[in-house]
């Protein structure tokens, strides 16, 4: 049941999800759409997790992608708060706009 | 029909849905839009959950990512009101874009051929694990769920508490960073909303 797929394919596609999650982190301007592709990357993460838990017949991998989802919510929560007040004080910030931050 | 060739059919589909909600994602010009291909994504990531028998995985994936997290993601987009279309031809670095595009091949490239030279033929040393009991063969539909429960609250206990700190913790610097306190009343962000509060009277006066 679990043989036909080997371990490489899962890998593959996980790299590709990294990639486009890295690449659109680093074109688009728009906090949220930048937040989305944090989270892109997060799952490329988890596949591979599960890929490999499966491979090496090991629980432990798992037992980790449940622990990155754990703190994938707390860093959406505290994330999407500071991107909150920001966009209240300047409406329709950009990640340019965010400079101002260096002081 | 044969098993193999239904696997095969699971994992393309499933990873068509994957790349097309990523691309989704980093194309669509609409922060709503660009959040259902996130929802795709997390969907066929889901997919491949249960492909790979990681049965409980699969169910926090649609419960948490996809119903919580995007959720979250639409409501923050609702509330400020960004949910209009960007424009994206407006590029303040010219060379930012070809970088980026020769770092995401790069990167694509590299995982890639490492992944395919190892061919997963290649096994850590003293890594084996004590194996995966899957439903099919150990005719037990919970088993995935037990064989995690055992492990998270046996071999990661500590971790596990220390997780609901975490969230409290998150949930508690969410609710300081973004509530706006009353006037005149001494808090912890005095000078922070002192500022905000400044900035949004000028604005509203235009």
């Amino acid at each position: 049941m679990i043989a036909a797929i080997e371990p490489t394919w899962y890998l593959i596609l996980a790299a590709l999800l990294f990639s486009i999650g890295a690449f659109g982190l680093l074109i688009r301007r728009n906090p949220l759409v930048m937040f989305m592709c944090i989270e892109l990357m997060l799952n490329a993460a988890n596949l591979t997790f599960v890929a490999l838990a499966t491979k090496l017949g090991d629980i432990n991998g798992q037992t980790a992608v449940f622990f990155v989802m754990v703190v994938a919510a707390a860093e959406v929560v505290v994330g999407l708060g500071i991107i909150v007040s920001i966009l209240r004080r300047k409406p329709g910030a950009t990640a340019d706009d965010l400079a101002g931050l260096k002081g | 029909m044969d098993t193999t060739f239904l696997e095969y059919l699971v994992f393309f589909a499933a990873a068509l849905m994957v790349l097309g909600g990523a691309i989704g994602v980093i194309t669509l010009k609409n922060p709503v839009h660009a959040a259902l291909g996130l929802v795709m994504t997390l969907f066929g990531i889901a997919v491949q959950f249960v492909a790979q028998e990681a049965h409980f995985l699969a169910a926090v994936q649609v419960i948490v990512y996809a119903g919580a997290i995007v959720v979250l993601f639409l409501f923050v987009i609702m509330l400020l009101g960004v949910d209009n279309a960007m424009d994206l031809s407006v590029e303040p670095i010219k060379v930012q874009r070809p970088l980026a595009a020769v770092m995401g091949l790069g990167l694509a490239s590299l995982i890639t051929a490492a992944v395919v030279k190892a061919d997963g033929s290649t096994v850590l040393p003293g890594a084996r694990g004590t194996g995966i009991d899957i439903a099919t063969q150990t005719g037990d539909n919970d088993s995935n769920i037990k064989q995690l429960a055992e492990n998270l609250y046996g071999d990661h206990i500590f971790a596990f508490e220390l997780t609901s700190v975490l969230l409290v913790v998150a949930v508690a610097g969410t609710v300081i960073l973004t509530r706006k306190w009353p006037k005149g009343e001494p808090d912890i962000s005095a000078g922070v909303t002192a500022d905000a509060d400044a900035d949004s009277d000028t604005g509203a006066a235009k």
